[in-house]
């Protein structure tokens, strides 16, 4: 309590802070990148282990026979697929219950609220076929689920397959403790949602579903599986779901335990993991392969079927088959016995997966990084913010000590007064352009269409952009409507309002989506530190506008595509950027994504509070 | 003034009622941090329901309230919104007429002393102007009606809302003179709630010392009028709790209410301290610890009154204070009602040290209450050690916050005697530490 109540240490304290306040923010934004750079350094992170003791020290052994037939079912899949032209419905129910499932179907329909242009759809209608394996061994309180998705073309017919295959080898088993519910679902993610609100009974999007007609019991843990070809190289590990949520690391445990066990390739993030830590390439992969999980979280979209299980409490993650030019390859009952090995392991469980971490990031498949040991880099980034208000509140509460006499005092009161009020104008006017950038897009879309020559996914997407540029606009003119002219102290009680608040946005974002607040402070800090009337008013706009929210999500992607060795060119960047927005935009009505409306209600504004002050007159 | 209380009133109805007709009331209604097992709205629809079945509402675990709460929404159910706005209007009234008052008596007061030449000469600037004592009543009003906790609690029908008016009746009547409505007032909000007990300290100062009897233990006044206004406060409690069970004919609510409150049995997490640490403890340290919880809550009341016993309005906001941080089940209602009060100490403010820090940490709290209880409850990846440490925070926030103004305030009185500019021995200029 020294600190607080001694009047002597806390001004010595204060002003040291206040003297050295851009040394120390320099000094702590380059500690907060380093730290996060650092983290992909192997002596830095974690090797992965498995906590769960019900999955560690259990033996299994994994006897699937029949990959072969399992992959000849899928080729029948394939063709009654192309006859029916979309899910064949009739042939996967008469299979299902051939093999001894409970098997029902859903129905679900749904209209987006505009076309989506990667997917070729608008309006959606579809079946989900699922059977469930009864619980010999148990009471029917919990359940697992095996889920592949019926793709449009050629995809993913070996994951039905064998799902087909692995549901009736694990129909002769007699070991399973929890219902497994083999689903195969139509429009991969809308389907998949339609599916878990008939489960759940719950309606959070509004979309049209038939109830479902057959249930197990609470889900444990889902596995979602995508396989397009025979013969694969290597397993990829999916984990990032909806809103960056992560499934409990121990899933990842599980798979990369099986791999090792079984002797298949596994990839997280399409990179292998390498035992070179100490050489630059080896650091560089490492580094590679963390940030593209920071962004694919960052993004908040589910990355893969498994996405929306998250949401409700349920540990999922997606395994992909790769088939590259690699030399070796895994047959079909290779990957059949992984998955086998992996259900009975969680077929074992006591309790939800939750002995492990459920905040990391992974720089390979082998090690992890925990909350504990990234959090402090936001952690750095976000004290920049707490010492440039702590410095503005110094100065705030030095100005009226300095005139003592009465006059002087009643001047600075109304000039308080004005100082609310011309804080509030800008906050109240950048919210409600935020709050136009959220709505009127896709209500606006008919109008666009009907006067100008584009499509209504151009046309939303167009309209998001031009709000937001429109948006820069504002400042000239907010603040001279309620007085003549704003105050030196007027910018700097938005100012402190503005860090205050972007601290606040930014710790809450953090916490809910790790990446996305890094990110997000890695752009906005430098901003919201060095802002003020006073610097020159052109080269800080155009640094504004390189690091304003839409910018970091255009250089976002071309970092993402150069990650992904797919690099693009400028043009090709921007068709990508358009229809990310749109996806955005998409995800959000259509699974409840928050990272579109974060942006638009809420961060946007805040940045516009930063150009305020900087066009403050 | 009473145009811009209007305004102040009209402005707020607008926002209750438009938050009412929203989709969010039903979100708010929910949250932890707003309603509590006492005074959730969804219980008293269930107490209702038992009742209008001819079983008593206390059967069953659910239905806290006090039976005057219950038979008062028997026939104001359907008007439960209006009810509740109308009470957080009253409040803010009763809260506006007893500062207004208030404020007249420290000016009154200040001047006399001016008279008297009792000030020493330096500390002209800790002297009070009508000028900006003119807004503090207006400015109270504004703190409780446009207060975001206010206006959470109120839309998620709180029975907090109605405590507070009652709380905020019994300031008005206190500060006017009443003896006998002010002690009803309390014993009405004792009968709510149990804790405003220890207002009877700070009333019964206030009403001393308007009648001019000194507080002192050897004069008769003084026990004569203590004994009167403790015989008024007990005897309408007693009439209150006697109407209960009339109205009910069971004894039933004095476990389900008081024996609630005070045992707290349910450990549902909520911004205060209570519920983490009985949910950790071993069941045989429980009723030690609960002893000692619940003596936290009223042993304050001692060493406040002797410390402030010239200053029972200010005791009073202390006592709120104290109540609001360590009652068994507070809710950010509890919280709106000595915030309100902050206004009457604005002249302080020059004394307050950690007001930036305070601030800071409340509103991160708020923000970060609902964003923590969605990853525990709902993503279920981070657990209540997440919650808990923030309403940690958010306690220890409150508890600097109004240490700090009572230091603030004795500080002020101090300089008010000693002079603003204090010297040491030597003649250099001193500074006061607090130890």
């Amino acid at each position: 309590m020294g600190l607080l109540s001694d009047p002597n240490r806390r001004r010595a304290l204060i002003s040291m802070l206040t003297r050295l306040n851009a040394p120390i923010c320099v000094v702590c934004y380059m500690a907060g990148v380093a730290w996060f750079m650092g983290l992909a350094f192997e002596p830095f992170t974690l090797r992965t282990y498995m906590s769960e003791n019900a999955m560690g020290s259990t033996m299994v052994e994994e006897r699937f026979p029949a990959g072969e037939r399992a992959l000849a079912t899928g080729r029948e899949f394939a063709a009654h697929k192309k006859k029916v032209g979309g899910m064949p419905v009739d042939w996967l129910v008469k299979t299902m219950q051939s093999q001894g499932l409970e098997v029902f179907t859903q129905r679900f329909s749904r209209t987006l609220p505009f076309p989506d242009e990667n997917k070729e759809r608008y309006v959606v209608e579809g079946t989900n076929v699922y059977g469930i394996l009864r619980a010999p061994r148990a009471p029917r309180t919990e359940a697992l689920v095996l889920s592949a998705p019926c793709s449009p073309g050629n995809n993913n017919n070996q994951a039905v397959g064998l799902l087909l295959g692995l549901s009736q080898y694990f129909r002769n088993q007699i070991y399973w403790a929890k219902d497994i519910i083999f689903l195969v679902n139509e429009h991969d993610l809308i389907g998949m949602q339609a599916w878990l609100e008939g489960y759940h009974h719950t309606n959070t999007t509004g979309m049209d579903w038939s109830p479902l007609q057959g249930r197990g019991g609470s889900i444990q843990a889902a596995l979602s599986l995508e396989l397009s070809s025979d013969v694969i190289t290597s397993l990829d590990l999916v984990l990032e779901g909806l809103n960056g949520q992560l499934p409990n690391l121990d899933l990842a445990n599980l798979f990369y335990a099986f791999c090792q066990k079984i002797g298949v390739l596994c990839t997280i993030q399409g990179k292998l993991q390498r035992d070179d830590w100490d050489t630059a390439s080896g650091y560089s992969h490492a580094v590679q392969t963390m940030m593209l999980m920071v962004l694919k979280q960052a993004s908040g979209r589910p990355w893969g079927d498994h996405g929306l299980f998250l949401r409700y409490h349920i540990e999922a993650a997606s395994i992909k088959g790769i088939n590259s030019f690699r030399q070796y390859k895994t047959d079909a009952t290779t990957i059949g016995r992984l998955l086998e090995g992996m259900f009975r392991k969680l077929n074992n469980l006591l309790e939800r997966l939750h002995q492990s971490y459920f905040f990391y990031l992974m720089p390979s498949l082998s090690r992890f990084v925990s909350i504990g040991y990234y959090m402090p880099a936001f952690g750095l980034l976000a004290v920049i913010l707490l010492l440039r208000a702590l410095d503005l509140w110094v100065q705030l509460s030095a100005l009226p000590s300095r005139t003592e006499d009465g006059i002087a005092d009643i001047e600075q009161v109304s000039q308080t007064h004005l100082g609310v009020l011309s804080v509030l104008t800008p906050l109240v006017i950048s919210h409600l352009t935020g709050v136009a950038l959220y709505t009127l897009p896709i209500r606006s879309q008919e109008m666009a269409v009907e006067h100008f020559p584009v499509f209504e996914t151009e046309a939303v997407v167009l309209t998001a952009i031009a709000i937001y540029t429109a948006g820069l606009a504002l400042p000239h003119n907010t603040h001279r409507l309620v007085s003549g002219e704003g105050t030196e102290q007027g910018w700097r009680v938005l100012k402190l309002v503005a860090v205050l608040y972007l601290a606040v946005l930014l710790g809450c974002t953090a916490l809910i989506n790790f990446s996305l607040g890094f990110i997000l402070a890695l752009t906005l800090v430098p901003l919201a530190a060095f802002i003020t009337p006073h610097v020159p008013k052109l080269l800080s706009a155009l640094f504004m506008v390189l690091l304003s929210p839409g910018c970091t999500l255009f250089f976002s992607i071309f970092f993402f595509q150069e990650l992904q060795e797919t690099p693009v060119n400028l043009q090709e960047g921007w068709v990508l950027f358009l229809s990310v927005i749109s996806q955005g935009i998409l995800d959000h009505s259509l699974y409840g994504s928050l990272v579109y409306p974060l942006v638009a209600l809420l961060v946007y504004p805040c940045w516009l509070l930063f150009w305020n002050i900087l066009f403050w007159k | 003034m009473a145009a811009p209380l209007t305004l102040l009133l009209v402005v707020a109805v607008t926002i209750r009622a438009a938050l009412f007709r929203s989709s969010l009331a039903d979100l708010i209604a929910e949250r932890v941090e707003v309603v509590s097992p006492l005074n959730a709205w969804k219980r008293v629809v269930e107490g209702l329901a038992l009742l209008d079945l001819g079983i008593s509402p206390y059967s069953g675990d659910v239905f806290h309230e006090t039976p005057l709460i219950i038979y008062l929404f028997h026939f104001l159910v359907d008007y439960a919104e209006i009810t509740f706005m109308i009470a957080d209007g009253i409040t803010a009234v009763a809260l506006y007429i007893a500062v207004k008052e208030y404020n007249k008596q420290v000016f009154r007061k200040q001047k006399y002393a001016l008279e008297a030449d009792r000030y020493p000469l330096d500390c002209l600037e800790l002297i009070r102007s009508p000028k900006e004592m003119y807004y503090i009543p207006l400015k109270v009003a504004m703190f409780y009606l446009l207060n975001p906790f206010t206006i959470l609690s109120c839309v998620a029908k709180s029975t907090c809302g109605l405590n507070n008016a009652v709380i905020a009746l019994f300031i008005l009547c206190t500060i006017k003179g009443s003896a006998l409505l002010s002690a009803i007032f309390l014993a009405l909000a004792t009968y709510q709630s149990v804790y405003p007990l220890t207002l009877f300290a700070p009333a019964l100062l206030y009403l001393l010392q308007r009648l001019y009897i000194p507080v002192n233990i050897r004069r008769p006044s003084f026990w004569w009028y203590t004994l009167q206004y403790a015989f008024m406060y007990l005897g309408s409690l007693f009439v209150i709790i006697c109407l209960s069970f009339f109205l009910l004919g069971t004894w039933d609510f004095l476990p389900s209410v008081y024996g609630f409150i005070l045992s707290v049995p349910d450990l549902t997490p909520n911004i205060g301290l209570f519920w983490y640490f009985f949910a950790e403890m071993f069941e045989h340290f429980r009723l030690f610890f609960l002893c000692v919880f619940q003596i936290n809550v009223f042993f304050y009341t001692i060493p406040l009154s002797i410390k402030l016993k010239e200053h029972p309005v200010f005791l009073i906001f202390m006592q709120l204070a104290v109540i609001s941080i360590f009652k068994s089940y507070p809710t950010v209602g509890d919280i709106a009602l000595y915030l309100a009060f902050l206004p009457v100490w604005s002249h302080l403010y020059r004394f307050l040290r950690n007001v930036f820090l305070v601030s800071c940490v409340l509103l991160a709290c708020s923000a970060l209450f609902p964003v923590l209880w969605h990853l525990w409850i709902y993503a279920g990846s981070a657990n209540s050690n997440f919650y808990y440490a923030i309403t940690l925070l958010f306690n220890v926030a409150q508890i600097l916050l109004v240490s700090d103004y009572f230091y603030a305030y004795l500080r002020r009185e101090y300089h008010l005697t000693h002079g603003l500019y204090l010297k040491r021995k030597d003649g250099s200029e001193a500074t006061l530490v607090l130890k």
